[in-house]
C-alpha cells in the first residue's frame, strides 16, 4: 500500500513538471541501481589499471632492488651471466615510434584532409572505407607482410640508394650506414608508420568533418584559401580531436609487438645507425618471455613491461599538458 | 614471486576449464622443439586409446614454471634441468627425442654441403672475428671452394630456446673464447648479427639475406632448401648431418653418468658423431596424488617408444635406442610413486 501511494505521488511530481519532459516510469530505486553500476565500472578500470601498475612492480621487485634506476640506463643484456638494463629496447622503442609518427601524421593529415575538403564526392566512401579496413587488419599479417613482401623489396632497392646517397653526409650518414639487411630499426619504423596511418586518419577525418560548414564558408567568403582555411579555421577547431588521434596511433606505435618482432632484427646492441637490428621493449617481452628461465631474467622482463607502461602513461600525460597550453594561448593570436 | 602464484592460479584454473571436458586427456606444456613429433604420437595414440594429450608448446621455460606449479601432467625441457633442481622441485626428468642442430648459410656460389666448419670457426665467426666468407680461417678449411668476397651476415634466434642452448653449449666446448666471453643458455648476448623469431624466422632470414649464416634444427634446413655445412666432430673427422649421424652421436652417451638422464649429446666422440645434437627431456613429479594421470602419462610415453619410431624418422627426430628406453623404464618403476608410496608404472 505504503509503496503504491509512494508511487502515485511520483507519478503526480512527474505529471506535474513542465511540457516536453517525458514521464518517468521507472521506480527511483532502478535509478540509483543503474547510477550505482556505472560507478563500478568506472571503478573497475581504475582498479584494473592499479592492479596492473602493483603487479608489475612486485613482478619486478627482484631487478627494482638489485639496479634501482640504473636499469634504465645500463645497456646489458646478458641472460647468461643475469646482467640486465633496459636502455637498448628503450632506445629501439622510442626510435622505431618516432619514425613512425615522423612519416605517419603528416601522410595521415594529407588523406584526411582530401578526404573531407578536396576529394570528390564519389571517392569519398571508398577511400574511407579502405582506410577503415586497413585499419582492421591484424598486426601479425602487417608483420609477415613486411618480413616477406616489404623488407626484400627495401634492402635489394631503396636501403642501397639511402647508404649511398645520405651515407656520405657527415652527421646524417651515420644514421644510414652499415649494411642493406632489409631489417632492422628502419624498417620497423616503416612498418609501423604505414600502419598508424589508418588509426590517425579516421580520427582526423571525422574530427575534420565536424567542423561547422558556416566557420569554413565565412572563411572562404573572405577570400581564404583552402590551406587557409585548413590551418587557420580547422585545425585549430580540431586541434583536440587531431592530437587525441597522433596519441592513438602513438600508442600503437609504442606497444606493437608482433610486427615489430618481425623486422626489427631483434639484437640487444646500441646502434646509431637505423639499418643495424636493434629491439623495442613490445618484442623483447614476445621473444623472451616464454623462455626466461631464472627470477632474475623474469623479473628483468617484467620490468621492461613496467617501463612500456610509464612511458605511454608519459606520453599521454604529455599530450594532455600540450593541450592545456594550447588551451591557454587561445584568443591571444590574432 | 607473488605474481608468479598469481600466475599460476590463472593457469591452473585454464587447465581445470580446459580439462573438465575431456577427463581422460593429459596435458603438457614446454619445450617447441619437440612439439610436432609430440602432436603427431598424441594424434596417432588417440585413434588407438581415446586419450588425448593437450600439449602446449610454449617454451622449456614455460614448461619447468607450468610442471613445478602442477598445473600441467608433464613438462617438458630442451634443456636439461640439473641434479639439484630436479630434487629440490620433486621432479623426474627422462629424455624421449633427439635431434641435431645444423648450420646453414646462404651463398650463391657454394652448394650444400660444400662448406666445411670445425667448430672454433664456427664460433669465431659467430663471435664477430670471422667477418668475411673469403677470410683464410675459411679458405683453409675449404680448398677448391669458391668463396665470395662478400661480407657473413650472422643469423641468430631472437627468442629463448633449446635450439640454442644446444648451439651455445656446443660452442663453449670447443671454443674457449666463446666460453670465456659468451657462454650458454637458451638465450645469451650475442655479440653480432640479427635475430630471428623461432627456426622458421631464422630460415626465412637466412633465405633471404645474402651471405647469411644461421642455425636450426634439421627438420627445417630440409624443408627450406637451405645450404648445409658440415662440420668436423671431436675425433677431427668431417661428417654431414643426417639421421645416421645424429644416431651416432647418441650411440655411445652413457645416461646413467648425469643425474636426471641430463646427457647433452654435444660434442661427442666417435668418428661418425654429428657435433651439435641434443635430446629433448621430459619433467614429471615423483610423487603423483593422482597416480591413474600419471599411470596415463606413462603410458603415452611407453606407446610412443614402442610405436613411435616411425613417425620421429618421418620429421626427422631421431627416437631413443631400445638400450635407453631399458633405462627409462626402470627408473619409472623405481622413482615414481603415489603418495602412499607404491610405484606408479
Amino acid at each position: 500500500m505504503r509503496a503504491a501511494t509512494l508511487n502515485r505521488s511520483e507519478e503526480a511530481t512527474v505529471l506535474s513538471a513542465p511540457q516536453g519532459s517525458r514521464p518517468l516510469r521507472t521506480a527511483p530505486w532502478k535509478d540509483t541501481a543503474f547510477e550505482w553500476l556505472t560507478w563500478l565500472f568506472a571503478f573497475l578500470v581504475f582498479s584494473i589499471l592499479a592492479a596492473i601498475l602493483v603487479s608489475l612492480v612486485i613482478g619486478s621487485q627482484l631487478t627494482l632492488d638489485k639496479y634501482g634506476f640504473s636499469f634504465i640506463w645500463r645497456a646489458d643484456w646478458n641472460p647468461v651471466t643475469e646482467e640486465f638494463g633496459a636502455l637498448v629496447p628503450i632506445f629501439g622503442t622510442l626510435v622505431t615510434s618516432a619514425i613512425a609518427m615522423l612519416i605517419g601524421v603528416p601522410v595521415s593529415f594529407g588523406i584526411a584532409l582530401f578526404l573531407t575538403e578536396l576529394s570528390p564526392v564519389w571517392l569519398k566512401r571508398p577511400l574511407g572505407t579502405a582506410i577503415e579496413l586497413l585499419a582492421a587488419i591484424p598486426s601479425i599479417i602487417y608483420g609477415m607482410w613486411g618480413l616477406f613482401v616489404f623488407a626484400p623489396l627495401f634492402q635489394t632497392y631503396v636501403q642501397p640508394a639511402l647508404i649511398n646517397s645520405l651515407g656520405g653526409i657527415p652527421g646524417v650518414g651515420v644514421l644510414f650506414a652499415g649494411p642493406p639487411l632489409g631489417i632492422g630499426m628502419l624498417t620497423a619504423g616503416l612498418i609501423l608508420s604505414i600502419m598508424v596511418i589508418p588509426f590517425i586518419t579516421a580520427v582526423m577525418r571525422d574530427v575534420f568533418e565536424i567542423v561547422p560548414p558556416m566557420l569554413k564558408e565565412s572563411a572562404y567568403g573572405l577570400g581564404a584559401t583552402t590551406w587557409e582555411v585548413v590551418w587557420r579555421v580547422v585545425l585549430p577547431y580540431t586541434k583536440v580531436g587531431v592530437i587525441g588521434g597522433i596519441m592513438l596511433g602513438l600508442g600503437r606505435a609504442l606497444g606493437e609487438t608482433m610486427a615489430v618482432t618481425f623486422v626489427i632484427g631483434n639484437a640487444h646492441r646500441l646502434a646509431a645507425s637505423l639499418n643495424a637490428p636493434g629491439n623495442s621493449i613490445a618484442s623483447a617481452l614476445a621473444n623472451e618471455f616464454t623462455e626466461a628461465v631464472g627470477d632474475i631474467y623474469f623479473s628483468a622482463l617484467i620490468e621492461l613491461g613496467l617501463i612500456l607502461f610509464l612511458i605511454t602513461s608519459i606520453v599521454l600525460a604529455l599530450s594532455k599538458i600540450l593541450l592545456m597550453r594550447l588551451a591557454k594561448g587561445e584568443g591571444t593570436q590574432t | 614471486m607473488r605474481l608468479k602464484q598469481a600466475f599460476t592460479a590463472l593457469a591452473l584454473a585454464g587447465a581445470l576449464f580446459g580439462t573438465s571436458s575431456l577427463a581422460a586427456d593429459i596435458t603438457g606444456a614446454g619445450a617447441s622443439f619437440p612439439y610436432p613429433i609430440y602432436a603427431k604420437w598424441a594424434d596417432a595414440y588417440k585413434k588407438v586409446t581415446g586419450v588425448g594429450l593437450n600439449y602446449q608448446s610454449i617454451g622449456s621455460g614455460g614448461g619447468i614454471k607450468q610442471i613445478t606449479g602442477k598445473t600441467v601432467n608433464f613438462g617438458a625441457s630442451d634443456a636439461p634441468m640439473k641434479g639439484e633442481d630436479l630434487d629440490k622441485n620433486g621432479l623426474l626428468q627422462f629424455p624421449v627425442i633427439m635431434g641435431g642442430v645444423v648450420p646453414v648459410y646462404n651463398l650463391k656460389t657454394v652448394k650444400s654441403g660444400e662448406i666445411k666448419l670445425s667448430g672454433a670457426l664456427l664460433g669465431d665467426i659467430y663471435l664477430g672475428k670471422v667477418q668475411t666468407w673469403n677470410d683464410p680461417a675459411i679458405a683453409k678449411m675449404n680448398p677448391g671452394v669458391n668463396l665470395p668476397s662478400q661480407a657473413i651476415s650472422v643469423v641468430h634466434r631472437s627468442d629463448g630456446s633449446g635450439t640454442t642452448f644446444l648451439f651455445t653449449n656446443y660452442l663453449s666446448k670447443v671454443s674457449p673464447d666463446w666460453k670465456s666471453t659468451i657462454g650458454e643458455g637458451t638465450a645469451v648476448k650475442w655479440p653480432t648479427g640479427v635475430g630471428g623469431k623461432g627456426n622458421e624466422g631464422v630460415a626465412n632470414y637466412v633465405a633471404r639475406i645474402d651471405g647469411a649464416i644461421g642455425y636450426v634444427e634439421y627438420a627445417y634446413a630440409k624443408q627450406n632448401k637451405l645450404s648445409h655445412a658440415q662440420m668436423t666432430n671431436k675425433d677431427g673427422k668431417l661428417v654431414a648431418p643426417s639421421d645416421d649421424s645424429f644416431k651416432a652421436a647418441a650411440a655411445g652417451a652413457d645416461w646413467g653418468s648425469v643425474p636426471g638422464m641430463g646427457v647433452i649429446l654435444t660434442d661427442q666422440p666417435g668418428a661418425q658423431s654429428w657435433p651439435i645434437t641434443g635430446a629433448s627431456f621430459i619433467l614429471i613429479h615423483k610423487v603423483q596424488d593422482k597416480p591413474e594421470i600419471a599411470r596415463e602419462v606413462l603410458k603415452f610415453f611407453d606407446w610412443s617408444f614402442q610405436n613411435g619410431a616411425k613417425m620421429a624418422d618421418e620429421l626427422d627426430y631421431v627416437p631413443m635406442p631400445d638400450k635407453v628406453v631399458q633405462q627409462i623404464r626402470a627408473i619409472w618403476k623405481s622413482q615414481i610413486k603415489d603418495s602412499a608410496g607404491n610405484p606408479v608404472y
